[in-house]
């Protein structure tokens, strides 16, 4: 195995020694122990990030470099060669806007259908809450595959869209279209899940005096509970808006129209197993991560700290 | 009940049910037809093209005598074997090492989260830049160790193992934010007092932390079973499950199956055989972890 995968194995022994002489004066060993600490989250921060710069550095590079001095971090002469060569050779720029239409559309109806659902199943007392709510929370245990044939004939044959009569004969129906990635997703029961159980946090009384002043089920909703939750919107918007611009086998199924690919989709066409162009390819890894690293940057401690909370709950 | 609150709670009761109806329809129209459509058409020759016929099991006993399922069951069985454990041992480790409330660890903890941001095909571009047999980081960092890499990708004995690399370097950060928030969890005075009582740093690991934080552990090796038993984008994007067949997974099977060949209804049944294997594996594995978790 290579030195690379198994860094991370061999190094967590000295940590329980570690932890509580931090407070004591500087022993030998506590020396010694924070030294391995070091170079241990080192060298494991070096085997996550360095794969990412150097794929940077390498779609920098004129094309004549790249094979020839691959092993120099910095480029000697810089160039966007490689990006323009994206948009000028084929259709990344439309790759892009596809990728952005599908993962900003599944953010904006999981907000609002996540929010009105979980609301619905957090707040309101109804005969069959229970029932719905363990619905949704099962079906988050249905793995993808078992529905991914029929969801892409159900999308096929669905009537009167894309040309289909009413039983659905005769045209493509959703697929090829943005409907065929957003509609299925529009309101994950994740998003529905997550949603209630921010509402759930949230006192009941806030509603039932609004309610005495006559104030309409969606009006307490929308004016009262929406904007205290959020934070929470705030968290499931970046998950979702991840999760639809990472996406790739639904895609690669559903749109096959090469003016519909997404750039995950797309970008995998640029791997070749006999010859591959790796300046493009690799300046196209860079665009497509760029929007899911900017959005993680900015809401990394919330993004983190959810994720921490749900493993525990 | 007054008329007042009676009215008030046929209103929410109309009023959920509206908040709910197009998640409601989704689900039905998107999960439950969807299962007892794949229920139905594994039931065909079902082939988009064409009259299908009612086979009965016969796609099922078709799928005991495919050499290539077979195949695909051992690739994936490989992928789990070597994965699932690789995963666990590698997000409990480093979330041993960052289990400090300092600042320097916080930033470790985001270095460390990193690669999961990032799509599979974009980690799978950058591993196939890395993995590159003449010109890549892997092999180049082996050589000044006086290792002579592989071909990686280009070798059936090794394309595999690359797979499974490259997972875990993609997918560690999430599991191991887990563990971080399960580790804040283990009673500080137990650890005190078993170090107390002369255990070294290894037994308390073993007899205190591991036991309390056996929960997180359940749901880690749950997620990473669920994920093993269905990966499909690394092999697509690396290897078109090649070479010689040696990365071809049960998803990447049925996908060819189905949208390759347009067998659909095989494909469906190939699914269902995959549904219900994960089904038995979470079982298996809710009965062993989830044992040790009520002692």
């Amino acid at each position: 195995m290579s030195t690379l995968a198994t860094a991370p194995v061999g190094t967590p022994a000295p940590t329980p020694t570690t932890v509580s002489t931090e407070s004591r004066p500087p022993t030998a060993r506590a020396v010694l122990g924070r030294t391995v600490w070091t170079l241990a989250v080192v060298l494991i921060s070096v085997t996550t990030v360095m794969p990412l710069i150097w794929t940077l550095s390498t779609s920098l590079k004129p094309e004549g470099e790249i094979l020839s001095s691959y092993l120099q971090l910095v480029p000697e002469n810089p160039t966007l060669a490689n990006y323009t060569a994206l948009f000028t050779d084929g259709p990344f720029g439309r790759y892009l806007a596809n990728s952005a239409i599908i993962a900003l559309g599944g953010v904006a109806t999981n907000l609002f259908f996540g929010g009105l659902a979980g609301y619905a199943l957090a707040k309101l007392s109804f005969r069959g809450r229970g029932v719905v709510f363990s619905l949704f929370l099962g079906s988050m245990m249905v793995p993808g595959i078992i529905t991914m044939v029929p969801t892409f004939l159900v999308l096929r044959r669905f009537p009167l869209v894309g040309g289909n009569d009413l039983f659905g004969e005769g045209g493509a129906g959703f697929i090829n279209s943005y409907g065929a990635v957003l509609i299925p997703f529009a309101a994950g029961p994740f998003a529905v899940f997550f949603m209630r159980q921010f509402f759930q946090a949230l006192p009941d009384e806030l509603g039932d005096a609004a309610r005495i002043d006559g104030a309409s089920e969606f009006r307490i909703f929308w004016n009262i509970y929406l904007p205290l939750a959020r934070a929470g919107l705030a968290v499931l918007g970046v998950l979702t808006f991840q999760a639809g611009w990472n996406s790739f086998l639904w895609p690669l199924i559903a749109l096959n129209d090469p003016e519909m690919l997404t750039v995950q989709v797309g970008l995998a066409g640029y791997v070749n197993e006999y010859q591959t162009e790796y300046g493009p390819l690799l300046a196209g890894t860079i665009l497509a991560s760029l929007p899911v690293l900017i959005v993680f940057i900015f809401a990394q401690r919330y993004i983190i700290e959810n994720f921490a909370h749900s493993g525990t709950k | 009940m007054s008329a007042a609150v009676s009215a008030t709670r046929r209103q929410q009761t109309i009023s959920a049910w509206i908040f709910l109806a197009v998640p409601v329809a989704l689900f039905a129209v998107f999960l439950l037809l969807p299962v007892l459509m794949a229920i139905g058409l594994s039931l065909t020759d079902y082939a988009v093209i064409g009259d299908f016929e009612w086979v009965g099991l016969d796609n099922y006993a078709r799928i005991v005598d495919d050499p290539i399922f077979w195949v695909a069951v051992r690739n994936t069985a490989l992928y789990t074997v070597l994965y699932v454990p690789a995963g666990l041992v590698v997000s409990l480790g480093t979330a041993l090492l960052l289990n400090r409330s300092s600042r320097v660890s916080r930033v470790f903890r985001t270095l460390f989260y990193i690669p999961v941001v990032s799509s599979t095909v974009a980690t799978a571009a950058i591993w196939f830049w890395l993995l590159n047999p003449q010109y890549g980081l892997l092999n180049a960092v082996l050589g000044w160790f006086g290792i002579n890499g592989p071909a990686w990708l280009y070798e059936s004995r090794w394309a595999m193992i690359a797979i499974v690399m490259m997972s875990v370097w993609a997918g560690f950060g999430a599991n191991m934010i887990i563990y971080l928030g399960a580790l804040q969890g283990v009673p500080g005075e137990l650890v005190d007092a078993a170090r107390v009582d002369g255990a070294g740093a290894f037994r308390v690991f073993w007899h205190v932390t591991l036991p309390a934080i056996s929960r997180a552990t359940f749901l880690i090796l749950t997620l990473l079973l669920i994920a093993a038993f269905q990966v499909f984008d690394q092999a697509y994007v690396l290897t078109k499950g090649g070479p010689g067949n040696s990365t071809l997974t049960l998803v990447y099977y049925i996908y060819d199956r189905g949208f390759g060949r347009l067998e659909m209804g095989y494909a469906s049944a190939l699914s269902f055989v995959l549904f219900l294997a994960i089904l038995v594996f979470s079982i298996a594995n809710a009965r062993v972890t989830g044992r040790e978790n009520d002692r």
